[in-house]
C-alpha cells in the first residue's frame, strides 16, 4: 500500500510542449526522407514537397492540437512515434512508386493513397479522442464489440464481398475498395476481451486446481480459452493465415494472464497453440512449406512456390549492410510486395541495418509506452486494454520483422504505419488514439480526497480529519 | 494486475531484443555471405551500374568503366586485352577472375578501405565509384613477354612470368593462348554466355592463366634445385668432381637414362660448374639419387614446391615435389622428370631466390590501393616466405649459372655488356607428346633485377628443334632487357 500511496501522490506534467518538439523531429524525419527519396532517385528536389510537408504537418498539427484539448495529460511520446513511423513509411512508399514507375509497372500511387488513408487515419483518431471522453464507457459494448469483430473476421466467407488475395482468404472488397476487416476485429476483441476479463477475473483466477506446481485453471473456466483457440485455428486453417491467428491467441493469452495473474493459463495456451500449430504443420501444405522456406530458404530460392521472396529480401538487407545502399541506389523492387509485408526489406536494403534499428526501436518504445499506460491506469478495464493494444503491436512487429529478416517462419502481416494498407493504417492510428486516451485518465491528477472546497473557516471550526 | 504486466514488459523486450540481435547477424554478419552469393543479381546488377575502379600498369588504365548509353551506365573496357588478360581476367555478368576477382571488393568499391570514400559519396549523394588497382607489372616487360610468346612459330601454348628478386613484385605475366575479357564484359549476355561456354571447351584453353594455372614436368630447369640441395649438404660446391659419362642406371631398375644429346658431358667426372653448363643428365641423376627423396623434398619446398603463395590471383595450380618418390623416382626427380611438375611461377620463384641470397619473396601483383581520387589506401609490402639455400650457395649457383650462359646451353639468353645467370630445360612427358620448353634466367648476376621463367608448352617447331635454349632464350633475354635497360 505504501507503493501506491506514492504513486497516488506523484502528479504526471502534461508535457505536451514536449510533444511538440519531438513532433517537429518526426516531422523532420517524414518530411526529410521524402525529399530524399527525390534526391537519391531523381536527383532533385521533389516538387511538389511543400504540398507534401504541408499536408503532413497540418495532419500532424491537427492531431497534436485535438490531444492538447480533449487529452491533455495524454502520454507525450506516442504521437511522435507515431508520425515519425508515418512520413518514413510514406517515403518509401515515394521511392517504391518511382521505381515500379521506372519499370513500367501501374502500381505506383501507393505513397499518395498511403497519405489519403493517413488523412483518415488522422480524422478517426480526432473522432475517437473526441467522441470518446472517457475509456471505460467502452466497457459497456464487451459483447457488442466482441460480436462485431467476430463477424469481421467471418467477413472474407462470404460469397461476392469476400476475395482471396495472394492465397489468403482476409479481404473485403465493397464498391472497389478492398479492406482487411481483420484490422479492425483486433481493436474490437482488445475491447471485448478487456470488458470480458475485468468482470471474470476472479473467477477465472481463483478457481481450479495445483497440478505439480501449476495453478490450473478449472473445466468451466476453459471455455473462453478454447472459443478463442478455435477462432485462431479457423482462422489459420481457413484463412490461410498464420501471422493473424498467432496474433490473436497471442493477444488473447496475454490478457488472459494479466487479468488473472496465473501463468497456468500461459501453460495451457501454450500447448493448445503449440498442438494447433503441430496439426497444422501436419495437415496444411502452405504452413510446411513456410517452416521449410524459414529453415533453408537458399534452398527453396527457385522453387515455385519458393523462399525467392524471402531471399531476395535477405540479399537486399544483406546488401544494405550497416549504413544502406542510400535512398534510391538499391533494387526494391526484386522483392515482391516490397510496398506492404515486406517493406522492411527496402528499408534495410537503402537505409541499412542502422535504420532497421531505429524503426525496432519506435515500435519497442511505442510498446513501453504502451505497457506503462497499462502500469499506471487507475482501473482494470484500462490497464487490459493498454496492454491488449500494446501487446497487439508488440506481436504484430515481432511477427512480421522476425519473418522478414528470418528471425521465425514467414507470415503476412503489415507492419505498422509503415507498410502500404489502408485498414491496417487508420485501425493503428484509432488503436493510438485508445492508448492516448486511457493515458489522458492514467496521468490526469488524481481526484482529491480531502475536501478542498470548504472553507479557511469552516476547516478552523469543524474537526475534519485529513486524509493525508 | 502490475505484476504480470512487468512480466509482459519482459517478454517484449526480450522480443525486440531478439529482432535487434536477429537483424544485426543478417544484415552485419551474415553481409558478405549473402552477397557473395552467385545468385545475388543485386549485387552483379549494381556492379555493372556503378563506375568500376581501373586496373592500372604504370600510368596506363589497362581496365576501366567507361560510361555506356545502355541500361548499364557502365561498360567495362580492356585498352590491351589480349597481353593483360591472364592478369586482369575478365568481368563478365556470370563472374570474375583474375584481379577483377580478387581485388573486386576495391573496384566495385565495397572494401572497407574505401569507408569514408563511400561515405563521401554517400553524404554528396554522388553515385558511388571503386578504387583503383595498381599492378606491380613493369609495362616494358609485359611488352617484351608477350612478343615473344606471340612471335613463337604457329600456334603456340605459352608462358612467361618475371619477378624482382628482392621482393617477389611480378614485373610480367603472360600466357598464350589468350581471350579478349571485352567480349565478355559485353552486355549482350546472350554473347557472353555462348562465348564462355566456347571459351570453357575451348581444348587450347585459353582461358587459363599457364604462368600460375599449368603444371608441367620442370625438366632440366629443376637441375638448379637438384644442385641447391647437394651444395646444401655439404658435400659439394661448385668445383666438386661429379660424376658425367655417358648414363646413369636407375636403382631397383633394369632402365638407365642418357643424357639429352647421347654424349658424356665432356667426361666420366666433371665439376659442378660444367655439370649444370652442358645440362648433364647423369650428374643429377646421381645426384638426387644419393641426396635421397627427403632432403630433395626439403630443398623443393624450400623453394616452394607442395604450396601456393600467390594471393593475389586465383587459380594458382601448386607445384609438386612428392615425398612418396621410390629410389627411381627420386634419381628421374633430380632432372625435373618422373612426378615432379612446377608452374611457370614456381620455377621463376626457384631462380628469384638464387638471385636474392637464397631468400624466397612471396610473389604479388597488387602493388597499391588506390582511392577513386588515386590517393594511396594501402601498399602491399615485400614479404620474405623462406630461406630457401644460404647466401654462399646461392653465390655458387649463381656463379654456375652465369657459366651456363656464358658458355653452356644458355647461351641465346646473353646480353652485351650485362652478365646473365641462366639454366634451360626440355621436358619430356609422354613419348607422343612434343617436350616441352622451359628457360629460367636473371639478370645482371652481381645485382639481379629480374627473374624469368618461359615456359612453351607446345609449338609447331619441329621436334628435333624444341630445346629451352633455342625457343625460350630469346624470350627471356628480351624480358630482362627491358627491365635492365629502363
Amino acid at each position: 500500500m505504501s507503493q501506491n500511496g506514492a504513486l497516488m501522490g506523484f502528479v504526471h506534467r502534461r508535457r505536451r510542449g514536449a510533444e511538440l518538439f519531438l513532433l517537429v523531429l518526426a516531422l523532420a524525419v517524414g518530411i526529410g526522407a521524402y525529399a530524399a527519396v527525390g534526391l537519391g532517385v531523381e536527383g532533385v528536389v521533389p516538387a511538389d514537397l511543400a504540398g507534401y510537408g504541408g499536408w503532413l504537418t497540418a495532419l500532424i498539427v491537427v492531431a497534436h492540437v485535438t490531444v492538447r484539448i480533449v487529452a491533455p495529460y495524454a502520454d507525450p511520446v506516442l504521437l511522435p512515434l507515431v508520425a515519425a513511423l508515418n512520413g518514413l513509411g510514406l517515403a518509401i512508399l515515394r521511392r517504391l512508386d518511382l521505381t515500379y514507375e521506372a519499370n513500367g509497372l501501374d502500381q505506383h500511387t501507393f505513397a499518395r493513397q498511403q497519405l489519403t488513408w493517413m488523412t483518415l487515419g488522422v480524422i478517426l483518431f480526432v473522432a475517437t479522442l473526441v467522441l470518446l471522453r472517457d475509456h471505460r464507457s467502452l466497457q459497456r459494448l464487451t459483447y457488442t464489440s466482441g460480436l462485431a469483430g467476430i463477424l469481421l473476421l467471418i467477413l472474407p466467407f462470404l460469397p461476392v464481398i469476400g476475395g482471396e488475395i495472394n492465397g489468403a482468404r482476409i479481404w473485403i472488397n465493397v464498391a472497389g475498395f478492398s479492406f482487411q476487416p481483420g484490422e479492425v476485429a483486433k481493436v474490437l476483441l482488445v475491447v471485448a476481451f478487456s470488458g470480458y476479463l475485468v468482470l471474470h477475473r476472479d473467477a477465472l483466477a481463483l478457481a481450479g486446481r495445483r497440478v505439480v506446481f501449476v495453478d490450473l485453471p478449472r473445466g468451466r473456466d476453459l471455455g473462453p480459452i478454447l472459443a478463442m483457440f478455435g477462432v485462431s485455428m479457423m482462422i489459420l486453417v481457413l484463412q490461410n493465415d498464420l501471422g493473424s491467428s498467432l496474433l490473436f491467441f497471442g493477444l488473447f493469452l496475454a490478457m488472459l494472464y494479466v487479468a488473472t495473474e496465473r501463468p497456468g493459463w500461459l501453460v495451457v495456451g501454450g500447448l493448445l497453440f503449440a498442438a494447433g500449430a503441430l496439426a497444422a504443420y501436419t495437415f496444411v501444405g502452405n504452413v510446411q512449406n513456410r517452416f521449410n522456406f524459414w529453415l533453408h530458404p537458399m534452398d527453396y530460392y527457385e522453387a515455385s512456390p519458393g523462399s525467392g521472396q524471402l531471399v531476395e529480401a535477405m540479399f537486399g538487407m544483406g546488401w544494405g549492410g550497416l549504413i544502406g545502399r542510400g535512398l534510391g541506389n538499391g533494387f526494391p523492387e526484386r522483392v515482391p510486395f516490397a510496398y506492404s509485408d515486406f517493406i522492411l526489406s527496402t528499408v534495410g536494403e537503402e537505409l541499412g541495418l542502422t535504420a532497421v534499428m531505429a524503426i525496432v526501436l519506435c515500435y519497442g518504445l511505442i510498446v513501453e509506452r504502451a505497457l506503462r499506460i497499462a502500469l499506471i491506469s487507475r482501473d482494470g478495464f484500462g490497464k487490459l486494454m493498454a496492454l491488449g493494444l500494446g501487446a497487439i503491436i508488440a506481436l504484430q512487429v515481432f511477427v512480421v520483422i522476425g519473418g522478414v529478416t528470418g528471425l521465425i517462419p514467414l507470415t503476412g502481416l503489415t507492419t505498422p504505419f509503415l507498410s502500404y494498407g489502408g485498414s491496417s493504417l487508420v485501425a493503428n492510428w484509432v488503436v493510438v488514439a485508445l492508448l492516448l486516451r486511457i493515458s489522458d485518465q492514467a496521468r490526469r491528477p488524481a481526484p482529491r480526497l480531502d475536501p478542498v472546497d470548504d472553507s479557511v473557516a469552516d476547516s478552523e471550526s469543524t474537526q475534519v480529519v485529513k486524509l493525508r | 494486475m502490475n505484476k504480470p504486466i512487468r512480466v509482459v514488459s519482459v517478454f517484449c523486450l526480450v522480443l525486440f531484443l531478439a529482432l535487434l540481435v536477429n537483424s544485426t547477424y543478417l544484415m552485419y554478419v551474415r553481409a558478405d555471405d549473402l552477397s557473395d552469393d552467385p545468385r545475388n543479381r543485386r549485387v552483379i546488377t549494381a556492379a555493372y551500374s556503378r563506375e568500376r575502379g581501373a586496373i592500372l600498369v604504370g600510368n596506363d588504365a589497362i581496365a576501366r568503366s567507361v560510361p555506356s548509353d545502355d541500361r548499364y551506365e557502365f561498360q567495362r573496357t580492356y585498352t590491351q586485352p589480349l597481353k593483360y588478360a591472364p592478369v586482369t581476367g575478365y568481368f563478365s555478368f556470370y563472374g570474375q577472375t583474375g584481379i577483377e576477382r580478387s581485388q573486386n571488393a576495391v573496384l566495385s568499391g565495397d572494401d572497407s578501405r574505401l569507408f569514408v570514400t563511400r561515405l563521401v559519396d554517400m553524404l554528396s549523394n554522388s553515385d558511388p565509384q571503386g578504387g583503383n588497382v595498381q599492378l606491380t607489372i613493369d609495362a616494358a616487360a609485359q611488352d617484351a613477354a608477350w612478343e615473344g610468346l606471340e612471335n613463337l612459330p604457329g600456334d603456340a601454348q605459352g608462358a612467361v612470368v618475371a619477378l624482382e628478386p628482392t621482393t617477389g613484385r611480378v614485373l610480367a605475366m603472360a600466357s598464350t593462348p589468350t581471350f579478349d575479357p571485352n567480349n565478355l564484359a559485353s552486355h549482350d549476355f546472350g554473347a557472353v554466355r555462348d562465348l564462355s561456354v566456347e571459351l570453357n571447351n575451348d581444348p587450347r584453353q585459353p582461358l587459363i592463366n599457364r604462368g600460375i594455372g599449368t603444371t608441367l614436368p620442370p625438366g632440366s630447369t629443376f637441375k638448379l634445385v637438384t644442385a641447391a640441395a647437394a651444395i646444401e649438404s655439404g658435400d659439394y660446391d661448385a668445383d666438386s668432381m661429379v660424376p658425367g659419362g655417358f648414363r646413369f642406371q636407375l636403382p631397383q631398375s633394369t632402365t638407365s637414362v642418357g643424357n639429352y644429346d647421347g654424349g658424356d658431358c665432356g667426361g666420366r667426372r666433371i665439376t659442378l660448374t660444367q655439370a649444370l653448363q652442358v645440362s648433364c643428365n647423369v650428374t643429377f641423376l646421381s645426384l638426387a639419387n644419393e641426396l635421397g627423396v627427403e632432403a630433395m623434398a626439403d630443398q623443393a619446398e624450400a623453394f616452394g614446391f607442395n604450396s601456393t603463395s600467390l594471393e593475389d590471383l586465383g587459380g594458382q595450380a601448386t607445384s609438386l615435389y612428392p615425398r612418396d618418390m621410390d629410389p627411381p623416382q627420386t634419381a628421374l626427380s633430380g632432372i625435373g622428370q618422373s612426378n615432379v611438375t612446377a608452374t611457370p611461377l614456381q620455377m621463376a620463384m626457384v631462380v628469384a631466390a638464387i638471385a636474392n641470397d637464397g631468400d624466397v619473396m612471396r610473389p604479388y601483383v597488387v602493388d597499391e590501393v588506390r582511392a577513386p581520387n588515386l590517393s594511396v589506401l594501402d601498399r602491399t609490402d615485400p614479404e620474405t616466405i623462406s630461406k630457401a639455400i644460404s647466401s654462399t650457395t646461392a653465390d655458387e649457383l649463381t656463379r654456375m649459372m652465369v657459366e651456363t650462359v656464358s658458355s653452356g646451353t644458355a647461351t641465346p639468353a646473353q646480353i652485351p655488356g650485362v652478365e646473365v645467370a641462366g639454366k634451360t630445360g626440355t621436358a619430356q612427358s609422354t613419348p607422343d607428346r612434343p617436350p616441352y620448353a622451359w628457360f629460367v634466367s636473371f639478370a645482371p648476376a652481381d645485382e639481379p633485377q629480374v627473374a624469368v621463367a618461359v615456359l612453351v608448352q607446345s609449338s609447331d617447331t619441329s621436334r628435333s628443334e624444341i630445346a629451352g635454349g633455342r625457343l625460350g632464350g630469346p624470350i627471356a633475354k628480351a624480358v630482362m632487357e627491358a627491365v635492365i635497360s629502363q
